[in-house]
This record gives structure tokens, sequence and C-alpha cells, in this order.
């Protein structure tokens, strides 16, 4: 797993609470509103998703920058790529 | 008038409404010819979602808000819950002390006692004799570690309509959400979350001419609420379980209809409502009226008749074939005080007379003159068997 420290994002997608497997379908919805080299925060409480989400960007082609632990849930980067 | 030929005049909508023949109409075809399952990927399931996804929007337009901050819940009682234990768990971390005040239907009381449970603290606001919460009162008593307070917009047995855009701008000053149970004003009242500036609202279809087993939470875009039903991906990953199309789509209708008619039926009941409280004032000495006089709802009349067991007074109304209440639905069965009765200050003999009429749309200002001629002789005829009445008379 690769960490990253106060990493600037240019969106926020918050999916705390919210219930598997959303964390794969809505990373790729909001991606469509970013240009590429911009990073997209995802927020999720779902231990899944650390693994989940790295692969889903390897297979869907976009870049994983990393994740960092907030206080009540886990904060993952994606940059866009294409 | 041929009051005698009258049949079946029913006044208790708080509890239920009829469902309307437009939304029968419009929910038939999802129960066998639009039957796929919305969360499928070919035509017959992904068409199905697209209609979901258009009722959403018509439940938004009722109550003002956007077709993403609406979930479609089960009941009135299934989005009280979602609120305030959606609300409680997801902010558990941020605090554990939530405000209701205390006459909330049950299913928000009970979701508060449950947290109790849980080890949440919660306040229970007391409410003036109309009904009414004081906003100082609740401005108080708000801590550091309040995360809710949950206040109902209007109240089904006594009418009382909150002053909520009051008490909620107090909550959004000092960081705290605001939810409010609006199944009883939502198709009765203009209700639009934005001019409450409420975070979370409820509303029911069995209010509006939707059947029941319908309902919804509207939830401030991006607001976190743990969901109650786990699932999979219906409700946007907020609430699990195949979306129960025909009843959407019913309750959607019913929405189109409920904005449409809105003020015709407001200035309908509201001559109703005057004529039964006037009647019963000068027909019927030793009556209260409950919930406040002005601030009510429109088709809502509440009385509590002295000398007089309630559940009688229903039983033989009934025979008349006229169909009222002694509060909520669910209280009246248990033979029990109303909470809100004793929350509003009414002493326990006179809180036992208590009856409710709610009028619709469908209700005639015949019905009403039927009504008070039964209602004097049913009263006159149970206080003449009442040794309360006997000795309070002198007879």
């Amino acid at each position: 797993m690769k960490f990253v420290d106060k990493q600037p994002s240019d969106d926020t997608l918050d999916l705390v609470c919210r219930m598997c497997p959303l964390h794969l379908l809505e990373p790729g919805d909001r991606l469509k509103c970013l240009k590429r080299g911009q990073v997209l925060e995802v927020l999720t409480d779902y231990d899944g998703a650390l693994e989940d989400i790295p692969e889903w960007c390897q297979k869907f082609g976009q870049e994983f920058m990393g994740m960092e632990e907030d206080e009540d849930c886990y904060k993952l980067y994606i940059k866009k790529v294409k | 008038m041929k009051s005698l030929d009258m049949k079946n005049v029913y006044m208790d909508h708080a509890s239920a409404t009829p469902v309307r023949e437009e939304v029968i109409e419009a929910m038939l075809p999802y129960f066998d010819r639009h039957f796929g399952n919305p969360s499928t990927v070919y035509d017959m399931g992904s068409k199905v979602k697209q209609v979901i996804e258009e009722h959403r929007a018509k439940v938004a337009k009722l109550i003002s808000a956007k077709s993403q901050e609406i979930i479609f819940t089960s009941s009135g009682a299934e989005a009280n819950n979602l609120a305030v234990k959606g609300v409680a768990l997801s902010l558990q971390k941020k605090g554990r002390h939530i405000i209701i005040s205390a006459i909330e239907h049950h299913s928000v009381l009970n979701s508060a006692r449950f947290l109790e449970r849980m080890d949440f603290e919660v306040t229970f606001l007391p409410v003036d004799e109309y009904g009414l919460v004081d906003s100082g009162r609740l401005s108080r008593a708000i801590r550091s570690d309040t995360i809710l307070v949950s206040i109902m917009h209007a109240n089904n047995e006594i009418g009382t309509i909150q002053p909520i855009s009051e008490l909620s701008a107090i909550c959004r000053e000092k960081g705290v959400l605001f939810h409010t149970d609006a199944v009883a004003s939502v198709g009765n009242i203009p209700v639009d979350v934005n001019a409450l500036n409420v975070d979370l609202l409820s509303l029911s279809g069995v209010s509006i001419g939707a059947p029941k087993g319908i309902g919804a939470l509207y939830f401030r875009n991006n607001l976190r609420l743990m969901p109650l039903i786990h699932g999979g991906i219906q409700e946007s990953g907020r609430r699990g379980g195949t979306e129960n199309v025909p009843y959407i789509v019913g309750l959607g209708k019913a929405s189109v209809l409920a904005v449409e008619e809105l003020f015709d039926k407001m200035n309908h009941l509201e001559k109703l409502r005057s004529l039964i409280i006037s009647g019963v004032r000068e027909r019927i000495e030793h009556v209260k009226l409950t919930g406040h006089p002005d601030k009510r709802l429109p088709g809502h009349a509440s009385f509590c008749i002295e000398a007089i067991e309630g559940e009688a007074l229903i039983y033989m109304l009934n025979q008349h074939g006229i169909y009222s209440n002694t509060g909520s639905a669910c209280a009246s069965k248990a033979l029990k005080t109303s909470p809100v009765l004793v929350a509003i200050g009414t002493p326990p003999d006179l809180a036992q007379g208590s009856i409710v009429f709610t009028m619709d749309s469908s209700n005639k200002i015949e019905e009403i003159e039927y009504v008070m001629e039964k209602l004097c002789l049913v009263v006159e005829k149970l206080r003449s068997l009442s040794p309360l009445w006997r000795s309070k008379e002198g007879i």
C-alpha cells in the first residue's frame, strides 16, 4: 500500500457509510467530471476499498496515488490519467 | 338533509388516506408488465431504474429538494428511524447527545430510547400547552456534544405546527443537524426543505393518497447516514433491498397530485375545520380544543370532552358510520393516555375524552353537519351514563 501525506485534490467523493460496491461504481462517474492530471479524493470507511480501489485503478488505467488514514475514514487518491 | 342515509364518513386521514385512483392506475404496470429488477443491466431492468429516478424527482419536487437527496423507505416510521439512528451512528465520534421533543411520533421516540440503551444521551424537550417547542429552551439544551435535534413539523394528534425554520436556525448556527418528521404536514401545508432549513425530513405515502408501505427520507446532499438495512447498491448504497417499484411510482404520482391540489385543498379543509370547531364549541359544553387554535393543520380538529371515555365515543360514532380517532392510530389501540396530551398538560381524566377528526379533500360540508348531529347525540348519551358527569351536574 502506498501512503501519502496531506495530498491536495481537485474534488472529493464522500462514500463514508455507503455500502459495497459503491466504492467501485462512483469513482468512475466522478472522474468523468475531472480533467486529465486532476486528483480525486475518495473518503470511505470500508476496509475492502483499500484493496479494491488500487486494483480498480490498474484495471481502468487510472493512477492510484496512495492513501492516508483520517479520524473516521480512509482517504484514497486517484489521479485521472485518461 | 337526509342525514341518516349517510354512510362511512371517514375523518381519520391522519391514520390513513385512500389510495387515489390515478395513483393505482400509475402503479399497475409495474406489478407485471414492467417487473424487471432495477439493478440489472438489460433493458427490462434499466428502464425500470429510469422510472424510479423520474419518480424520485417528483417526490423531491413536492418538498423543493434535489432528486439525489431522497431515499425511498418502507414508511414514514422507517424514514424517522433512518434519520435518528443513521445520523447518531454516523456521528457518534463527534458526540453522543441528541434532542427530541416530548411529543414526537413513536418512531422517533423509540429510536431515541434505543440509542439511550447504546449509551447515547437524549434530552426530551417539553412543550407548552399548545404543543409548541420554545426556541430559547432548545438553544439552552444544545451542548458541545449534541449531534442531532429532531422536532416534528406538525403533530398528528393535536395538529399544532411547529416554527421549524426558527428552531432549525438555532441548530444551524450551532452546527447541529436538524431533522423534522413531516409525515402529518406534507400534502396538507406547504413543505419546502429550504424554507424550513432542515437537514433531514421524513414523509409518508399513507398521508397523501399513496399506498401504505412507502415513505421517503430527505437528507441534505452529502450528509452521512449509517444504513439500517444492509444490502447492495440500491438507494446509492444507503438502503439495501430491491426497490418497491410500484409503490415508488405511487408515491411519485401522489406527490404530483399533492403539489397541484395543495392550495385548493387547504382552503377547503380550513372551512371544514372551522365548521367543526365552532360547531363543537357552540353545541357541546365542557370541551377543550387541543393544540394551537391557529397554528394547526388545516384539516385537523381535536378535542378533549369532559366526563367521556374517548374509546366509547369512537365506538358509538362508528355505529353511525363515522370514523375518527382518539389520538394516534398506535396509541389509541393501546388504551393508554396519550403522551402528547400528557405533555401539553392535559389532566388525566380530561385526556380520556380525546377525539381527533382529520379531514381530506373528499370530506364535504354536509358530512360535518352529520358528524355534529351524531356527536352531540353520542356525547349526551354517554354523559347520561357517566357517574362523573352526573356528580358534576348535581344529578
